[in-house]
This record gives C-alpha cells, sequence and structure tokens, in this order.
C-alpha cells in the first residue's frame, strides 16, 4: 500500500500551516502504511545559503560540536539546527559540496537526508504522528511539501528506506507502488557511476531521475523517460524547489486522488487525505491520468529547467 | 426519515444497523452524513432501503448490496459496488476505479466519470455512466451491460465473454477479442428502457454495442499460440 500526501500553496497566507496541514493528511493515511514515515517540507530561503539535513542513530555524540568541527573545514559560517535524530546545517551554497564530502570522514555514522536551497526532509521508522511530533513539523511553515508513510515491500524498514528520497538540490521524491526491474536498473545506473546507498526500490527511481537530470533533462522529461525505463507500479510525487509534479505508471493500480482550488494543489492517496482542507467542498477533485505527467510551479513561467514537458 | 452521523457514531454502528433492516422494516430511508471518504460504507446490505450518503466515500460503498438503493452524492472511491447482487447505486460525482467489480446484479449510475477498470468481471449487473470511461474497462466481463454516455479508455471489454457494451462516444482502443457488433431493435429496446431507468442524457441510436468475437473463450487449435 503506502499512503502519499503532498500539499502546493498558492496561497501565501497559507503558508505557516503548511507543516500542520501536512501533518494532518499524512496521519489520515496512517493506515496505509505503519511501518515508516517521512515529511519534505520547502521553507524560507536566504538568499546565496543553503541547507544539508542529516541524520544520526546516536545524535547525542554525532551532533556534539559539528557546527564548529565544519566551519574549521568550510572556513564559513555554519549554523546548525538540531531536532531529535535530525540536523539542518545552514551554511554558503558554494560551501555545501565541501562539507558534505568532509562529513563522511568528520562523523562516518551521519547520514545525509537531503540538501538544497529551501528543503528539509525528515524520516523515521515510526507512525506518521510520532514522526511528525519528534520533529515539530505541525510548527514548520513553507510554500509547499510533500509526505509518505510507508508499507514495506521490496527492502528493510530503516531509516534510509524512508521517503522522502532526496534526488538532486532541493528535489525530492515519494512513490506508491513497488518497482520490479530495481536490480537490473540499479547495476546499470552504479555502472555509469550513480551512487546509490541501498536495496530499496525507490532510492534506485529517485537515482534514476537524477541521473537522467544530470544528462541534461528537465524534471519533466525524466519523468516521461520514467515511463519507458521504470518497470513496476508507481504513482510517484516529486517535489522541486518551485513546485511538485505527478506521475502514474499506464496501469495505474495505485490511487490517486487531486483536488485544486484558488488556495492550493493537494495530493492524497485517497480523499480521505484532503477532506479538511479548507474549500475542499467546492475544489475541483479529479484523479490523475495514467502516465501522464503532471507538475505545477510557484513560477509563473517556468524555466525550461523547471517546465513539465 | 433516519439520520446518521457517521463522524460522530461511526461505520460499524452504521452498517450493523443497516444490516439489521429486514424486507419487513418501515425504516425504509437514510440520511449519512459526514463521510469524508470513508470506507465499506453501507456494504453488505439486505433490505429494500434507501441510503443517503451526504458527500464523498472511499473504497467499497455499497459492496455486496442486495435490494438497496444507495445515493452518493458525491464521489465514490475505489470497488463501490464491488459484487453487488441486485438493488441500485447512483453517484452524482465521480467513481473511482474497479466501480462494480464482478458485481451479479442491480443497476450502477455514475452522474460523472468512472475511472479504469469499470465493471471489470462483471457478471450480471446494468452499469450506466453519464460522462467517461477509463483503460481495461470491462476486462473479463462475462454478463451484463455497461451504457457509456461519454468515451471509453483503452482495452475496452479485454478477454470478455457474454457482457455488452454500449458506447456512445469514442472508444480509444478494444481489448483483445473485443469486436464492434451490430445495434438490432432490442438493443434499441434496452437502451431506452436502461436510459430512463438511469435518469441519464443520451438518445439510443447514438450508441455503438460492442461485445466478445468469442474467439477467445471458445478454444481453437489455431489460437493455441495465443494461450
Amino acid at each position: 500500500m503506502c499512503g502519499i500526501v503532498g500539499l502546493f500553496l498558492k496561497d501565501p497566507t497559507l503558508e505557516p500551516m503548511l507543516g500542520d496541514m501536512l501533518t494532518d493528511m499524512l496521519v489520515t493515511m496512517t493506515d496505509r502504511g505503519p511501518d515508516s514515515a517521512g515529511i519534505a517540507i520547502y521553507g524560507a530561503e536566504t538568499i546565496g545559503n543553503a541547507k544539508l539535513t542529516v541524520q544520526s542513530d546516536t545524535p547525542d555524540a554525532d551532533f556534539s560540536k559539528l557546527d564548529n568541527d565544519l566551519r574549521k573545514l568550510v572556513k564559513g559560517k555554519v549554523e546548525m539546527s538540531t531536532k531529535d535524530t535530525h540536523a539542518v546545517l545552514e551554511m554558503q551554497a558554494d560551501q555545501l559540496d565541501i562539507a558534505r564530502a568532509a562529513l563522511s570522514n568528520l562523523r562516518p555514522n551521519v547520514r545525509v537526508m537531503s540538501r538544497g536551497d529551501t528543503l528539509e526532509i525528515y524520516k523515521e521508522i515510526g507512525l506518521p504522528k510520532d514522526v511528525a511530533s519528534r520533529f515539530d513539523v505541525r510548527t514548520m511553515s513553507g510554500t509547499h511539501g510533500i509526505g509518505h508513510t510507508r508499507m514495506a515491500t521490496e527492502s528493510a524498514v530503516t531509516t534510509m528506506g524512508a521517503h522522502p528520497f532526496n534526488t538532486g538540490p532541493d528535489q525530492c521524491l515519494v512513490h506508491n507502488g513497488s518497482l520490479s526491474n530495481h536490480n537490473s536498473l540499479r547495476r546499470r545506473l552504479r555502472r555509469l557511476g550513480v551512487h546509490i546507498e541501498t536495496e530499496n526500490d525507490t532510492e534506485v527511481g529517485a537515482a534514476y531521475l537524477t541521473w537522467r537530470m544530470q544528462e541534461g533533462a528537465t524534471l519533466g522529461q525524466a519523468m516521461e523517460s520514467a515511463l519507458e525505463d521504470l518497470d513496476g507500479f508507481f504513482t510517484f510525487v516529486v517535489g522541486t524547489k518551485d513546485g511538485f509534479g505527478v506521475v502514474r505508471d499506464p496501469i495505474a493500480c495505485k490511487p490517486a486522488v487531486m483536488a485544486e482550488t484558488d488556495q492550493y494543489v493537494a495530493f492524497g492517496s485517497e480523499y480521505r487525505a484532503l477532506v479538511n482542507l479548507p474549500g475542499i467542498e467546492t475544489a475541483r477533485v479529479w484523479e490523475p491520468e495514467p502516465a501522464t505527467v503532471y507538475f505545477w510551479s510557484h513560477n509563473e513561467a517556468p524555466t525550461s529547467k523547471e517546465k513539465a514537458a | 426519515m433516519q439520520s446518521f452521523d457517521l463522524e460522530a457514531q461511526g461505520l460499524r454502528a452504521l452498517n450493523s444497523t443497516l444490516n439489521a433492516q429486514s424486507t419487513e422494516t418501515n425504516q425504509t430511508v437514510w440520511e449519512v452524513t459526514n463521510p469524508k471518504g470513508s470506507h465499506a460504507i453501507a456494504v453488505g446490505l439486505d433490505a429494500p432501503i434507501e441510503v443517503n450518503v451526504k458527500g464523498s466515500t472511499g473504497y467499497y460503498c455499497g459492496g455486496m448490496n442486495k435490494q438497496a438503493t444507495i445515493h452518493v452524492h458525491g464521489s465514490a472511491g475505489p470497488g463501490t459496488g464491488e459484487n453487488m447482487m441486485s438493488g441500485k447505486i447512483i453517484i452524482e460525482g465521480d467513481a473511482s476505479q474497479y466501480l462494480g467489480a464482478t458485481a451479479h446484479g442491480g443497476l450502477i449510475v455514475v452522474k460523472g466519470n468512472a475511472s479504469s477498470r469499470c465493471g471489470i468481471s462483471m457478471k450480471g449487473v446494468n452499469i450506466v455512466v453519464q460522462g467517461n470511461i477509463g483503460h481495461m474497462s470491462a476486462f473479463m466481463g462475462q454478463s451484463g451491460n455497461l451504457v457509456v454516455c461519454g468515451d471509453a479508455g483503452d482495452a475496452l471489454g479485454d478477454s470478455c465473454y457474454e457482457a455488452r457494451f454500449f458506447v456512445r462516444g469514442s472508444v480509444k482502443s478494444l481489448g483483445a477479442d473485443c469486436e464492434k457488433k451490430e445495434m438490432r431493435p432490442e438493443h434499441i429496446e434496452f437502451l431506452k428502457e436502461i436510459i430512463a431507468e438511469s435518469g441519464v442524457d443520451a438518445k439510443p441510436e447514438e450508441f455503438t454495442r460492442y461485445g466478445s468475437a468469442r474467439t477467445l473463450y471458445n478454444f481453437d487449435v489455431d489460437n493455441a499460440g495465443a494461450y
């Protein structure tokens, strides 16, 4: 099963409530998957800065003085804020790669959840309500976000197997379904030098999109070619810095419902996830078509990098 | 009229109350408020009662229905009317995938569109859709009628048996062993009746009939390679 939710706000007055609304939507989907939960929030941007969200199973030891140690290496400002097993490290955007490379030596047990200008990903084993409260997701504001609650089928229940998966800077992916050609695709991508950490099928899907975009495809083109190259069942919701996209496989047996009003575009695995959104009674509600890429952006004229297809 | 607040009173209480109604009940009209996309609303009914659901429903609304009329004043989730035996389900909005799957009898009316796999493995039910239906509809349909006032998606009637399909608009593609058939007076007569009963807007003469070419389910040694 698995449950997916997504919320893209058009009305800035709702932004302070994003975390709260998204958490309610995800908690409603709890019985679609009790194994792990995760949420990606696109928050405020400080121009010139970027964020690394990292995770550790031993946060007390690993996060202690981590900002100091990184500061010495990047020779610049590093702000750290910790939330339970996660920490957000904010620094100058051009120093992020140095910090990330240094991290594996400084703290070998720390895993990178996400990187980007505005994106933060929080995910852990457990129910959505518990994961959301550990990371205080309800208090988070932002422009858009996606969430996932997992019923594991293709790989172990671990933090790294939880969704969302960070694909590229400010990009992330959640998945309902199962990919059947992930082993052969993983071997193919690894031969091409793509880093894939786990045996999880969705990570391969995420790595595939990342690789296609590194090769010059737009997100929309990458999603279109995913329809050709990925075998199996999927409803994907993809987050980017400016918006979010949805694509379902041609069989489309994994459920998906969308709603749009003047204030937001919302996605849910089921209509239940959407019932408490403002104005849902009069919203346009529909099921996304199979094998069709949908995309919404905050940019009125999306650049070719962002444009869906 | 009996009123039931699903949010306050709960699903189990609703279904056990509705299941307890018999043919002799005096409580013939029910209203369910706050459905909020809940699953399994009004399943397994077996009494000639009318249930008005004031909003959208989740999975399996009206599943296994006998005799009852269930009126959804909103959209319906996956598997609505699954294995229905008799009675009626009316959906004012859209219906999600596998509407009326394996249903043996009765009538399902959708005022909006129905999604993929509408009427999959239908076994005698009549389904009338005012709008369009999705791909793989009536897959392995055995008996009954699927009437579509709009368009049909890919692979209509794939591997079907003796179910009949009437489509007013276009058919994106026909499934294996499904073919176009002639409209005879008896088909016009049937459509006249079911259109009137369903309250949809269409004329019988505008429909094209499709059905099984009967080459897949009658074994023919020349087709051995296709099995």
